[in-house]
């Protein structure tokens, strides 16, 4: 113990020079000039939230030319640990809060669902929640039992720690070691290769995503879950089941910068970003 | 005689820098160590092998499963590429006309540079599907170790070759004077003498199949179970920390580096093994 403690006070005294000159820099231009921002926000988590926190960066960066945003991946959880040690200004996570992190202030800037993908050649059009659960705890092995081809599932599941994982289990109401998959993936992108590479695969990614893949050619597609179809109109208006908000996390002592950030991130001014990206812009 | 000045300058910086690798080494063993030890106090080494399952978030850390397949594609790939890979050699020292061996062995060289995550998106998008076709889900065991042999094919073939190159003249001469066939000359005389360059070129192989991850990740499947046969889905060691690092907290993340250890481990005993094999080639 008392080594990893040396090794937390080395690392911190790489990384504690940099943050804390930003944070100085922060302070004086609060209280000189409020019209010019400088200083440096590092921001790390989801890396659904990532491409687009940025997009809004860049263009942030672009109004405010004194203004560096270091944007990094490494997960929800990655995203909330390192607002709560102080390593990150702000944190991405990519689903709601929950009861442990009711000490960090959440602030949503967009939304996203989560959808069921199957591959287009699949001549199944729907599914039963109780039709999926049985899919993924593995009580259904072969299409032909909900109507389709002969041929056995493959179950394609998230790795243990993702968020939509955890979105997944919770909507299904199931654990993660009830599940039996035939495939373990990372990110959105490896499932959609994954279902686009087996015609009698299914899995559940970023709806997002999944329309972008679309959109752009991939043999896959959506399945509408308790008859609402996974779209993006209906994330947005609320009536789809299965989604989550993005959010930006601080512990809930901005400084100046933070703030204005943050409050650019939820603004009109980043709704194209918003839209270009495949998620859904907060109706407010 | 006493060493010259330069030969002394040479001795200490020489050995100040062989200082710091082995430092390098230490300080890496020490902070997997420290890092490990949070969940070795908390659980204990049992819960390793003695869990039911791989399910972190639910504390259960059984690692069994993960270690039995980063051994069964590390094995199934070397067994592949030690025959593949000598008899290349032999053919391109002793068989093909000079023109053919120098393209061909800038083909075999091109192999060796094309990094891993080349070979794992081919892996995904043509060798996965192709297994699909007879037996799904198409990632599995046998995905990987076709991927792992054509990564350490390179390995294996070209220290081959530079081993049969050092084999003294006179003993050819001394075979071709006795009127033996070429391949009695091959299999009698050179590779025998070889031998010890051959198996060093195994070690490096096999170092290298333990400790890839990407190509490993994108084609197994990534499933927590002890494989049941060629065809099984399966999970390495290296892929389970890249899977799951990003997103793992607490004792999950801790379990992690007890991943990295046993890797540790087992590159540990290949350099034993190494060694021990040297000992043995320096008695004969």
């Amino acid at each position: 113990m008392i080594s990893k403690k040396a090794i937390q006070i080395f690392s911190l005294g790489i990384i504690a020079p940099l943050t804390l000159q930003s944070c100085q820099q922060n302070t004086v231009t609060n209280s000189a000039n409020t019209d010019i921002l400088t200083g440096r926000l590092i921001i790390t988590g989801s890396s659904t939230v990532a491409p687009l926190v940025s997009e809004i960066g860049k263009k942030f960066e672009g109004e405010n030319p004194d203004v560096r945003i270091d944007v990094q991946t490494g997960g929800s959880s990655r995203g909330i640990s390192d607002v709560r040690n102080g390593i990150a200004d702000i944190g991405m996570v990519s689903r709601g809060i929950t009861p442990e992190e009711d000490d960090l202030s959440f602030h949503s800037i967009a939304q996203d669902g989560v959808g069921i993908i199957i591959h287009q050649d699949n001549p199944i059009d729907s599914l039963s929640d109780e039709q999926v659960k049985q899919i993924f705890t593995g009580e259904i092995s072969n299409w032909q039992e909900v109507g389709g081809k002969d041929a056995p599932i493959t179950v394609v599941n998230k790795a243990e720690g993702r968020s939509t994982l955890e979105l997944f289990l919770d909507y299904f109401v199931l654990t993660n070691s009830q599940i039996k998959p035939s495939v373990v993936i990372g990110d959105n992108q490896q499932g959609i290769k994954t279902v686009e590479g087996n015609s009698f695969a299914i899995g559940y990614v970023s709806i997002g995503t999944a329309e972008f893949s679309i959109n752009n050619n991939v043999p896959i597609k959506l399945l509408p879950l308790d008859e609402i179809g996974a779209t993006r109109d209906n994330v947005a208006n609320g009536s789809f089941p299965l989604s989550r908000p993005l959010n930006l996390v601080t512990n809930g002592e901005e400084d100046f910068l933070t703030q204005t950030f943050i409050n650019y991130s939820q603004s009109a001014e980043v709704h194209d970003l918003i839209k270009k990206q495949d998620f859904v812009t907060l109706s407010r | 005689m006493s060493p010259s000045h330069g030969d002394l300058l040479w001795r200490w910086l020489l050995t100040i820098i062989a200082m710091i690798t082995g430092i390098i080494v230490v300080v890496i063993t020490v902070f997997l160590f420290s890092e490990a030890s949070t969940v070795l106090q908390e659980v204990g080494w049992g819960a390793f092998f003695l869990d039911p399952s791989w399910h972190p978030q639910e504390q259960f850390f059984n690692l069994i499963p993960m270690l039995l397949g980063t051994l069964s594609v590390t094995v199934g790939a070397v067994f592949l590429a030690i025959p593949l890979g000598v008899a290349s050699a032999i053919f391109t020292q002793y068989y093909a006309p000079r023109g053919v061996a120098y393209v061909y062995r800038q083909l075999i060289e091109l192999l060796a540079g094309i990094p891993s995550v080349v070979y794992g998106f081919w892996g995904l998008v043509v060798l996965v599907p192709l297994i699909n076709r007879f037996q799904a889900p198409g990632t599995s065991l046998l995905a990987g170790m076709v991927i792992l042999t054509l990564m350490i094919l390179p390995t294996v073939a070209l220290t081959a070759e530079a081993s049969f190159e050092e084999v003294p003249w006179e003993y050819r001469q001394g075979a071709i004077a006795l009127g033996l066939s070429k391949w009695a000359m091959i299999w009698g005389v050179i590779l025998p003498v070889a031998k010890s360059g051959v198996m060093t070129g195994f070690i490096l192989a096999t170092g290298r199949a333990l400790g890839e991850t990407m190509a490993v990740l994108m084609v197994c499947g990534n499933v927590v179970q002890v494989p049941d046969s060629f065809f099984a889905p399966v999970r390495t060691l290296t892929a389970n920390i890249a899977l799951e690092m990003a997103y793992a907290t607490g004792n999950h993340r801790s379990a992690l580096f007890v991943s990295g250890l046993w890797l540790m481990g087992a590159i540990a005993l290949m350099v034993l093994i190494a060694e021990i094999m040297r000992d043995q080639n320096v008695k004969l």
